[in-house]
């Protein structure tokens, strides 16, 4: 855990009492929560908990049935994936969802299409105003292959790379975007400890050089104490803890959960 | 018998080179209008995966609002602008009326809204500009020349030409362009695409713009050559061996697979058509796509069909 200067009150994100069903699952029911600038937060909860749901919900893939999702203070939730994207969230996908058949640095220039304006004729003659957006986007896109140490693949296709490096660019692809909100959906799922280790210095270094407020999904427990600054458990379909890391671990709710207690 | 089939038409070919020269020639001009009306196909699977059942018919009703408007007295480069307008705006409601309400529906429903799409065309197109074989001038006239001791058909090269420039500009406009990088990233992983916020419905307007664009272009040329008839539809029915042949995602795999078929026929048709009393023409793209289903069903450029479990 890390020491933090007191964030700024508005939350980036607010999450007040939603629910989702599919059919007679309740995959969410009555959660609330929120996310603040700067904040690396960890939802973690045993499998079918809902986290995937949540970060649906929060993309735009899902819409709650009732509830509200207000993100930087306005009312979102009934936007559409493109519009939330539009609006500063990115995402990545638990089984990670790259252009397979595009080369490691198109997949990220896919990242900065929001950013992108101008003509296309111009721009089908790589011309003009279109050549210096371009050379403007790809000097960005650089920026971050550097930054995320994936400079020997850029040419590489991106579905012929091993399964830790995928999800490295598929990290990288939602960088181009400059998201205020970066949604993570379990980004250590299938590393090795060296992998592991090298996607938390990622996680932390986002955080840090691009200002991006995160929130992750993860399992791997050790993981979540050394880079979050919050915790949040959810178990069947509701929030049971919200807090510090420490005090997340030692909530005998949580501590239940995980061991499997019976369910009333 | 061994000796005319194996040995005879290549004696023919090296005889006569001028006249294999020809023969090629007649092929790759079909082949490329095959590959015309096959990209159409091609385009929209890749975008949408929706194999679109309607796209002959698109072709027939570019070609039909196209000669209507000229019969009424519109000069050719207006009658195409119009049509081309049309044909987006067909774009516009095709997207809004059949694809907007079956989002996330399942790929052979919209397989068979484009069924219903083709009978609407279909019976709109005879309502509004009527049945009859229309013909289609276009200036240019259907007449040969000689170049190097071998006859070309001024239409012929015309058209052929025509596709290849179209062609090229399409690649360009998929490799180089925002939206083409766009489409080529929804055609990849509709998830991954709606998470950078590529708007899917603006996507589907500019593929099926395009189709429409394309079909103007085909139906043009096929009009040109053999009148714009209701038959005109039924040369969707020559694209599916190319798309078979191309493999259903591959724009070079479209042109090649229309070429193949286009050479492959008329070579078949001339030196191997007496064998067996002729018409191999009509059953020879059909015959390979067989082969090709059998033994390479993704096609020559086709993704590997690779199920994960």
């Amino acid at each position: 855990m890390r020491a933090r200067p007191d964030p700024p009150p508005t939350p980036l994100l607010e999450v007040n009492r939603i629910s989702v069903r599919f059919g007679a699952v309740q995959a969410l029911e009555r959660v609330s929560l929120e996310i603040r600038r700067g904040e690396i937060v960890a939802i973690i909860g045993p499998n079918g908990a809902g986290k995937t749901t949540l970060l649906n919900v929060v993309s735009g893939f899902y819409h709650p049935y009732e509830g509200q999702i207000l993100f930087e203070g306005r009312d979102r939730t009934e936007l559409r994936p493109y519009d939330v994207a539009a609006l500063g969230v990115a995402r990545t996908f638990q089984n990670v969802a790259l252009f397979k058949g595009m080369s490691v640095l198109d997949n990220i220039m896919t990242g900065r299409l929001l950013k992108m304006r101008g003509s296309f004729l111009l721009e089908a003659l790589y011309w003009g105003p279109a050549m210096k957006q371009e050379l403007e986007h790809r000097a960005f896109v650089e920026r971050i292959i550097d930054f995320l140490e994936i400079q020997a693949i850029r040419k590489a296709s991106a579905g012929k790379l091993p399964y830790g490096l995928q999800k490295r660019v598929e990290l990288a692809r939602a960088l181009a975007a400059e998201p205020k909100l970066l949604l993570l959906d379990e980004p250590m799922a299938g590393m090795n400890v060296e992998e592991k280790e090298d996607m938390c210095r990622f996680i932390l270094g986002v955080n840090d050089e691009f200002d991006t407020t995160i929130a992750l999904i993860e399992h791997d427990m050790s993981v979540v104490m050394d880079i979050s600054d919050r915790v949040i458990a959810l178990d069947y379909g509701r929030k049971i803890a919200d807090g510090t890391p420490d005090a997340v671990r030692a909530d005998h709710t949580v501590i239940a959960a995980y061991l499997g207690v019976a369910h009333a | 018998m061994l000796e005319a089939v194996f040995l005879s038409p290549f004696k023919d070919m090296v005889g006569a080179p001028t006249f294999l020269m020809e023969v090629l020639i007649g092929g790759v001009a079909a082949g490329l209008m095959y590959s015309l009306v096959a990209l159409g196909f091609v385009l929209i699977f890749k975008a949408s995966g929706v194999f679109n059942f309607a796209q002959g018919v698109m072709v027939l009703f570019a070609a039909l609002t196209l000669v209507g408007l000229i019969e009424r007295g519109a000069p050719l480069v207006v009658a195409l602008a119009l049509t081309m307008a049309v044909m987006v705006a067909l774009a516009f409601a095709i997207e809004r009326v059949v694809l907007r309400p079956l989002v996330n529906q399942e790929q052979i429903i919209l397989f068979m809204a484009t069924i219903g799409l083709n009978f609407f065309l279909e019976g709109f197109g005879e309502f509004a500009w009527g049945s009859d074989v229309k013909k289609l001038d276009v200036g240019i006239p259907d007449t040969s020349f000689m170049a190097w001791g071998v006859q070309v058909n001024r239409l012929e090269l015309t058209a052929a030409i025509t596709a290849a420039v179209l062609v090229a500009v399409m690649a360009v406009f998929f490799q180089r362009t925002r939206i083409g990088r766009a489409l080529r990233a929804v055609a990849d992983d509709h998830e991954a695409a709606l998470s950078i916020g590529i708007p899917l419905n603006t996507i589907w307007i500019v593929v099926w713009s395009v189709a429409g664009l394309v079909a103007i272009v085909a139906g043009i040329m096929w009009g040109a050559k053999s009148g714009v008839q209701f038959s005109l539809s039924l040369i969707a029915l020559k694209a599916l061996p190319v798309l078979i042949l191309g493999g259903f995602t591959s724009v070079p795999g479209a042109i090649a697979g229309g070429l193949i078929i286009g050479v492959g026929e008329k070579v078949a048709e001339v030196y191997w058509g007496p064998l067996v009393g002729g018409a191999i023409e009509n059953w020879f793209a059909y015959a390979l796509a067989l082969v090709f289903l059998l033994f390479r069903p993704q096609g020559l450029f086709g993704e590997k069909i690779i199920e994960r479990v």
